[in-house]
């Protein structure tokens, strides 16, 4: 597959050296070229850098978790050790790499060059936001290494504000910083797919990756100020030891609203990207446009505004009252139509299509599976009573993977994968990256599968120390970890190898449809060399009369 | 390590409600797992019987407004049937009997306490009659807990600064697992014990054999020892309310509202933080026992209260000194018991 030679299929892609076109790669060179550009092509590697470099710190802690899990004894470390690691690895990976993962490094690569445009509104503004995002990472990992924080990524009080003494502010500043980061770039995505895209290209002629980059970057905006407040307040009472959210004149469940809501729609920060990717996924190897476009496209708006409506759900245990979580219950069932409208959609897209197995497509068809059954537990904990059971279990830490890194990493992935001969030129190894699409679909499902076991029969979450009869089901998580860690190495090893030794890709080697495809690979500095006009909607394949059915 | 195929798929079904969550449980993994795998089935067959052969497009298909309709609708109808099914589950959860054994429980890093009515007092373990609805109030001395029996199929957060409450009723003798299931801290996996339930007659014995003095008599002394009787006399020099027969009953405060019950809640914060809500026709001189009374003995204290019947309050007594803005100060010396 790797031969350097070019697609006989798609003989306009250029030759190896045959002339030197200019790309965003290679139009200037020089460390400062890169870190102070403003090309929205380079900032997307930039944060391509950096939030790997997360995500392997994170993956580490996963690591050490797992590894004292192996056995029902804290005996790899001490228990504060352990708390200290779960929050770390809790932290790094949600606000580090599933909140601005697909946003900040696909987002930020290919929306300008879906809508036609040459950068994002506010080129400087994406540039600032990278370097905030590295501000906050460089001071959430100075405290972390300055002693850590044990306070579980949720940062519950009153224990991170009166008993915690581990590296709270430090940490909770990093993650505030973060915000800022943020809500800058989704204020870029909101405008720029307001102002800038191409003549002709109504909102529904969007790609449904920018409808879903859309809702997400709402929720962003709207959500992110909150979380921020919130972390501030912890920050005053452990500083100043005013009673905000501790008795008597605190209220330790006014942080847990406050926190979660922005912490649930932050659940959907994470998916409805991850969604966007696999909508294009499965129109491109299906080559079949849609179904259903204007429902997934709303689907999109209506999970970021039923999102806001379910926070209470976490806190069915926390003392709320009845009626209130009778509400949150109902709605938490409700959210869960526009995912069910998705998927239901996507299957209906692959009937009667031309479906190619390419490893993009292997991780959509994993994504479908592994976010189903983390959306459909979800039905399992919105019922109250199950709930009480199960909440602070390993059946919700099940769940939330299930969703996040089954759902979010695996359409990122799938993304990275699909839109690499774009970013870099390159066709990746496709024999490998098929091998590693499956290695992590075992992986994964060995991890977390046996832990919704472990939740039901009662193994409460958080715990260094278990109970024997929960080893086996620990045991296989484990095993199922160093499965998953392999697997995620291995894209880390084929997609470097690519840059040097890969074949080029030409500017179109799917075949399939989208302004992204019809600039070359890499793309020039401004992504096309005149202004693209758009006369028709977005996947049409077949110059036939559509059909409905 | 315990063989792969003696792992339990469910805990134990020991409680009333156990059965009741479990039969939602099946029914919702059942729905679900019919739905999803229809549409596996599907994802799977397309897949491969539309496997790319050409390089010809295919026909494209826009969509359908009916397959829409029943794909939103179909499933809507089937988690409202989830959630109505959820709720009177829910309220058969938190509903408890009338005629409920009451129980205390405070929370602390990282132990459970449990008091009984009657003064028997437990680390860790909490005993119980089989067959006997058991209602539990939690609080906690420092942060978040919860109390959690997974053979029970109930859980509640022991919240600081409130009480929160759960009831179950265990159905068979044995020991059961409880967990801290809140993160806690340091120890929080160490958070754990027992709930042992017992034969009736073996319940009695028990109970017999732990007998000391109970919550209301140590509320008496509390309310001695803490000068709490200076004012809260049931005299004519009363600066406070007389707290005989207050339990439950309205309150009329300083700005004119009512309060529609004196329950545990108002009682507690009423201790902790004397002028949030003020009785009509007192002054707001009250110090605070913030710090002072532990949850336990806060526990006791609103014990006595509840138990004191009209006539009840103990009488006053020349030394009686009210407590000062620092209930920390040298205590002034405690009655002696009748």
């Amino acid at each position: 597959m790797s031969t350097g030679a070019p697609d006989p299929q798609y003989p306009s892609a250029p030759q190896p050296d045959a002339q030197q076109e200019v790309d965003y790669l290679n139009a200037s060179f020089g460390w400062k070229s890169w870190l102070l550009t403003t090309d929205h092509k380079r900032i997307a590697i930039l944060y391509l850098i950096v939030i790997t470099l997360m995500f392997f710190v994170g993956g580490a802690f996963a690591v050490i978790i797992r590894l004292e899990l192996a056995t029902p004894q804290a005996d790899l470390m001490e228990p504060d050790t352990y708390n200290k690691m779960f929050t770390m690895h809790g932290i790094v990976m949600v606000f580090f790499f599933l909140i601005p993962g697909i946003p900040s490094i696909l987002g930020n690569f290919l929306i300008p060059i879906m809508i036609g445009a040459k950068d994002l509104a506010f080129p400087k503004l994406n540039l600032l936001s990278w370097y905030i995002y590295v501000f906050g990472a460089i001071f959430t990992i100075w405290g972390m290494l300055a002693g850590g924080v044990d306070t579980g990524w949720t940062f519950y009080t009153p224990y991170s504000t009166r008993s915690s003494h581990s590296n709270v502010i430090p940490v909770a500043v990093g993650a505030l910083i973060l915000g800022f980061s943020s809500i800058l770039t989704a204020l870029n995505f909101i405008v720029t797919v307001h102002r800038m895209r191409a003549p002709g290209l109504t909102w529904f002629r969007l790609p449904l990756f920018i409808w879903s980059s859309y809702a997400t970057s709402l929720v962003v905006m709207l959500g992110t100020p909150v979380i921020a407040i919130t972390l501030v307040l912890v920050a005053v009472e452990r500083v100043f030891d005013w009673p905000i959210f501790s008795p008597p004149e605190g209220d330790p469940i006014l942080f847990q609203h406050l926190f979660w809501f922005y912490s649930h729609p932050a659940v959907y920060i994470m998916i409805l990207p991850a969604m966007g990717v696999i909508s294009e996924l499965v129109t491109a190897f299906s080559r079949k446009t849609i179904f259903g476009y204007h429902f997934v496209a709303f689907s999109s708006m209506a999970i970021a505004v039923f999102g806001f409506l379910v926070w209470g759900h976490h806190m069915f245990v926390a003392g709320q009252s009845v009626y209130a979580a009778l509400i949150f219950s109902a709605l938490s069932y409700i959210v869960a139509i526009p995912s069910a409208i998705k998927v239901f959609n996507w299957t209906a897209t692959l009937y009667k299509g031309s479906v190619s197995w390419q490893t993009p497509m292997l991780y959509a068809l994993g994504f479908l599976a592994l976010f189903s059954i983390g959306g459909l537990t979800g039905l399992v904990l919105a019922a109250i009573p199950i709930d009480v059971h199960v909440t602070d279990t390993y059946f919700v830490v099940a769940h939330f993977h299930y969703i996040m890194v089954g759902g979010t990493i695996m359409g990122y992935l799938g993304g990275i994968h699909y839109w690499w001969p774009k970013m870099t030129g390159r066709m990746y190894p496709e024999g490998w990256a098929k091998a590693a699409a499956l290695i992590v679909f075992v992986g994964f499902n060995l991890t977390f599968f046996p832990q919704f076991i472990a939740g039901y029969t009662g193994m409460p979450r958080r715990y260094a120390a278990y109970d024997e009869r929960f080893q086996v089901l620990n045991v296989m998580s484990s095993a199922g970890a160093s499965i998953l860690g392999f697997g995620y190495l291995l894209p880390f090893g084929y997609l470097i190898w690519s840059l040097k030794y890969g074949r080029h890709a030409g500017p179109n080697p799917w075949g399939v449809t989208g302004l992204e495809w019809q600039t070359s690979s890499p793309p020039p500095p401004h992504n096309f060399d005149e202004t693209p006009t758009v006369t028709e909607e977005p996947y049409v394949y077949a110059v036939e009369e559509p059909e409905y059915v | 390590m315990i063989p792969l195929a003696d792992v339990a798929l469910f805990p134990d079904q020991a409680s009333t409600v156990a059965p009741s969550v479990d039969h939602l449980y099946y029914f919702i993994i059942g729905t679900t797992v019919g739905v999803s795998t229809i549409v596996a089935v599907l994802v799977i067959y397309f897949a491969i019987r539309y496997r790319r052969r050409s390089e010809t497009p295919p026909k494209p298909i826009v969509g359908s407004l009916l397959l829409e309709s029943l794909w939103s609708g179909i499933p809507l109808a089937i988690v409202l049937v989830m959630f109505g099914w959820a709720a009177r589950v829910y309220f058969e959860v938190v509903t408890p009997p009338q005629d409920a054994i009451e129980v205390f429980v405070v929370g602390r890093q990282w132990m459970w306490t449990v008091q009984h009515r009657e003064g028997q007092r437990e680390k860790n373990e909490l005993h119980v009659p089989v067959g006997k609805p058991i209602k539990i109030t939690l609080a906690s001395e420092d942060v978040i807990h919860s109390f959690f029996v997974p053979d029970f199929r109930v859980k509640q957060d022991a919240v600081p600064g409130r009480y929160t409450h759960m009831w179950f009723q265990a159905t068979k003798p044995g020991r059961y697992r409880l967990y801290c299931a809140e993160y806690c801290g340091t120890e929080h996996s160490k958070m754990i014990g027992w709930v042992v339930v017992q034969d009736p007659a073996e319940y009695e014995e028990w109970l017999a054999s732990r007998a000391d003095l109970s919550m209301a008599l140590r509320g008496r002394q509390l309310f001695l020892r803490f000068q709490c009787v200076t004012c809260h006399s049931a005299d004519s020099q009363a600066k406070a309310p007389v707290l005989e027969a207050i339990y439950n009953r309205p309150v009329r405060l300083q700005d004119g509202t009512v309060l529609p019950a004196a329950n545990d809640d108002y009682l507690r914060e009423s201790i902790l933080n004397p002028p949030a809500k003020v009785v009509a026709g007192y002054q707001p001189i009250m110090p605070t026992f913030q710090g002072v009374v532990t949850e336990d003995e806060l526990l006791q204290l609103i014990g006595f209260i509840k138990s004191l019947r009209p006539g009840e309050t103990p009488p006053r007594n020349e030394q009686s000194t009210a407590p000062q803005s620092d209930p920390k100060a040298p205590e002034p010396k405690p009655f002696q018991k009748k």
